[in-house]
């Protein structure tokens, strides 16, 4: 299985994300991805971002001394054509 | 504020009221007219003039709501409910008290589904918890826009002989007054009236007990006199908000619905709370890849005034705890909030040009941060 590190350590939102789904966008299916993040509104919209792409969500870990976050997620589908999805109230991942 | 509120506010600061608390001719006249304001606030709350004061604004009202309630019922116990997606006036004095007391026990946060909304269940097992004093859930959440299930909330609290403590900061003026509560919290410039006047709703039948000594002022509830320059305007723009709020409400929704649908033809956006059951007024998305703080400035840049709830736009760094407790993506998030007719009459056409604008506009702050093909 693939693994890739996105170390985005002192970058704040959305740019952990932004450098998450790059690394995601020419990662194969299955794709393991984990990222550092020290940014707070991570912990929110890296899940959220799994939900809305159709990513697998494995976990998510709490490290201290420098403290950061240490997110695990798989990649399940390619951003091109992952269509609709995403639950509750909104339409996601549409392509323009 | 409504322009009638104001043509009343500056009509009374420069009649230049008196001290309503003395005894002379101006004194009366001001006292009398601080009564009608109160009058006129009670009937539209569907309570009695007593039951009503006036404090320096909607969140110094429900914090005073809270701390009545907790005081009342100190011989119970200290424990405090309330839902995940309150204002911050309840969950920081909530965690003030659980802090103080070394207990994080005496503070429990009840959690909300993706829409926004009190889980109901959750939200009994934990007033049923011995030593629980009060529960507070808000009519509706002035930042997501949804809608509180306060009857059923009500009749929960009441089986377990738990006042409820009902903050109406973001609805009063737009919705249907709350008739479910046990202490009510309101704030003038939800119905177009000036900022720094709250109301504080206390029936009769609750108990509740300001801490601290006696007071005079506002039927014992707070220490703080009332301007009345400013309790005036408040009243009159309730007056003129509640005849019309019917036809308010409908043209609002059905811009927010168009508005809604617009932002849902975005791509990746995570339109956020619940598209029916909610206020009139309000909504809130939020778009992947996107600064919430450089789409504010784009908006802003085009004429339009929006709020944010990402992190990047306040001052702690942290997202919004609304938008967090839903689980919904916090950053590149915007918030409208339509003004009143009276204040914006020309709202449609501003609405129209938003819908042609918003798409671009994301296309800029996302070519911005590179991010136009992920």
């Amino acid at each position: 299985m693939n693994e890739i590190e996105v170390d985005a350590r002192g970058l704040r939102c959305p740019l952990p994300v932004i450098r998450l789904a790059a690394a995601a966008r020419d990662a194969p299916d299955g794709t393991r991805i984990t990222v550092l993040t020290s940014d707070p509104a991570a912990r929110h919209d890296v899940p959220a971002w799994c939900r809305m792409r159709d990513h697998e969500l494995v976990e998510i870990t709490q490290v201290s001394e420098p403290a950061y976050l240490r997110i695990v997620v798989v990649v399940r589908s390619q951003p091109s054509n992952a269509a609709g999805g995403g639950s509750g109230s909104a339409r996601s991942s549409r392509t323009m | 504020m409504l322009p009638s509120a104001r043509a009343t506010l500056m009509a009374a600061l420069d009649a230049g009221w008196a001290d309503p608390q003395r005894l002379y001719t101006e004194a009366r006249r001001a006292r009398a007219l601080l009564d009608q304001a109160r009058e006129l606030l009670a009937d539209g709350l569907g309570v009695r003039p007593p039951e009503v004061s006036f404090l320096p604004g909607g969140p110094a009202a429900l914090r005073a709501g809270l701390e009545g309630l907790r005081y009342a019922g100190r011989r119970r116990g200290a424990r405090m409910v309330a839902t995940a997606v309150e204002h911050s006036a309840i969950l920081t004095t909530g965690r003030y008290h659980a802090a103080q007391a070394d207990n994080p026990f005496l503070f429990a946060e009840v959690g909300v589904d993706r829409l926004g909304r009190v889980d109901l269940p959750a939200l009994e097992d934990a007033i049923s918890v011995p030593g629980t004093v009060l529960a507070a859930v808000q009519s509706a959440n002035g930042e997501i826009g949804t809608r509180q299930p306060l009857e059923r909330a009500h009749a929960l609290c009441q089986r377990h002989d738990i006042p409820l403590l009902v903050d109406a900061m973001a609805s009063l003026g737009r919705d249907p007054t709350p008739a479910h509560f046990d202490v009510l919290a309101g704030d003038a410039r939800s119905w177009g009236g000036p900022a720094g006047l709250g109301v504080l709703v206390v029936p009769e039948r609750t108990r509740w007990r300001r801490p601290g000594p006696a007071s005079e002022v506002e039927h014992g509830r707070t220490d703080v006199e009332p301007v009345i320059a400013v309790a005036l305007a408040a009243a009159e723009a309730w007056r003129q908000t509640r005849a019309n709020r019917v036809d308010e409400a409908a043209r609002s929704s059905a811009l927010i619905t168009r508005l809604r649908e617009a932002a849902a033809d975005l791509r990746d956006v995570d339109v956020v709370g619940d598209p029916d059951d909610r206020l009139p007024h309000v909504l809130t998305f939020s778009l992947l890849y996107v600064d919430g703080e450089a789409l504010v400035t784009e908006l802003d840049r085009r004429g339009f005034a929006v709020g944010s709830g990402s992190a990047c736009t306040s001052s702690t760094l942290e997202p919004s705890h609304v938008l967090a407790a839903m689980g919904v993506l916090t950053h590149g998030n915007v918030r409208i909030t339509l003004p009143l007719n009276a204040i914006a009459p020309t709202m449609e056409d501003d609405v129209d040009r938003f819908i042609a604008e918003l798409p671009d506009a994301v296309a800029v702050v996302r070519a911005q941060l590179g991010a136009s093909d992920l």
